[in-house]
């Protein structure tokens, strides 16, 4: 199961990168909402939710779930772009990106959670 | 990957490698710690944590320090912290808390995650900028 965690976790990162970076270079320029990790962060959300509702478990969880999506989202830089975006003197728009994301983030998560149990 | 310039390539192959790790390191911690304390989100807690205080570091040295490094960011920044931190898991978990009617835990994990995590990447930052200042 670890080379399984390792290469979706890896996969799961690959990922993220591309979505923030399609999303990120046609919206961003220094100092705007981070709009790419907010969308990885959301629809990884979703599709968590979504595997917990459709009751998933063991080993089939801990690889799609924590090693896949677990690595496609990301918590670290969620608090770099609203630290970074305070600094810049938007502390609206840092407190907006944390406020934001939690509260679509589990509404998100509360969808794909509803979805799921009636797959 | 035809077609894809080396240059890039290499960045996905540094972000892939760091984020493997994170991986590795996020669910080993995660069965570890879970299976032992049998319940609570504080394994997330801890992890999320600690990758924003890493990634507080790396950001501020890479970009203010060591300009000329390419393949730092990638794999240490985007692949490690990125993958070792979690955002998903932590909305099941405060979707769990809240169906099961546990506002007040729920509250406190959110809060406690978004305080902690943001204080320990403003320290990080600050350290590495201290350091910069004095030397």
């Amino acid at each position: 199961m670890w080379g399984g965690v390792a290469i979706l976790g890896g996969a799961g990162a690959i990922a993220r990168f591309m979505l923030d970076g399609a999303i990120g270079s046609r919206a961003m320029r220094a100092g705007d909402f981070p709009l790419g990790t907010f969308a990885v962060n959301v629809s990884g959300a979703l599709l968590l939710g979504l595997l917990s509702g459709a009751a998933l478990t063991g080993d089939a969880l801990v690889l799609a779930g924590a090693a896949t999506l677990g690595s496609y989202t990301t918590f670290s830089t969620w608090m770099l772009e609203s630290q970074r975006l305070a600094e810049d003197a938007d502390a609206n728009g840092a407190l907006l990106n944390i406020l934001l994301s939690l509260a679509v983030g589990v509404g998100a998560a509360a969808l794909g959670h509803t979805i799921g149990a009636h797959l | 990957m035809r077609g894809v310039p080396n240059r890039d390539r290499r960045e996905l192959i540094a972000i892939f490698l760091g984020g493997a790790a994170g991986a590795l390191l996020r669910v080993w911690l995660g069965e570890t710690f879970t299976n032992a304390a049998a319940e609570g989100p504080w394994a997330t807690f801890t992890i999320n944590v600690s990758g924003s205080f890493a990634l507080g570091y790396l950001a501020t040295r890479l970009q203010d320090r060591l300009p000329l490094s390419t393949y730092r960011r990638p794999l240490l920044g985007t692949g490690f912290c990125g993958a070792y931190t979690t955002f998903s898991t932590m909305q099941v978990e405060i979707l769990t808390m809240l169906e099961h009617h546990r506002y007040g835990l729920a509250a406190t994990y959110a809060v406690a995650s978004i305080a902690a995590g943001y204080l320990a990447l403003w320290v990080a930052t600050a350290s590495v900028r201290r350091v910069r200042v004095i030397a």
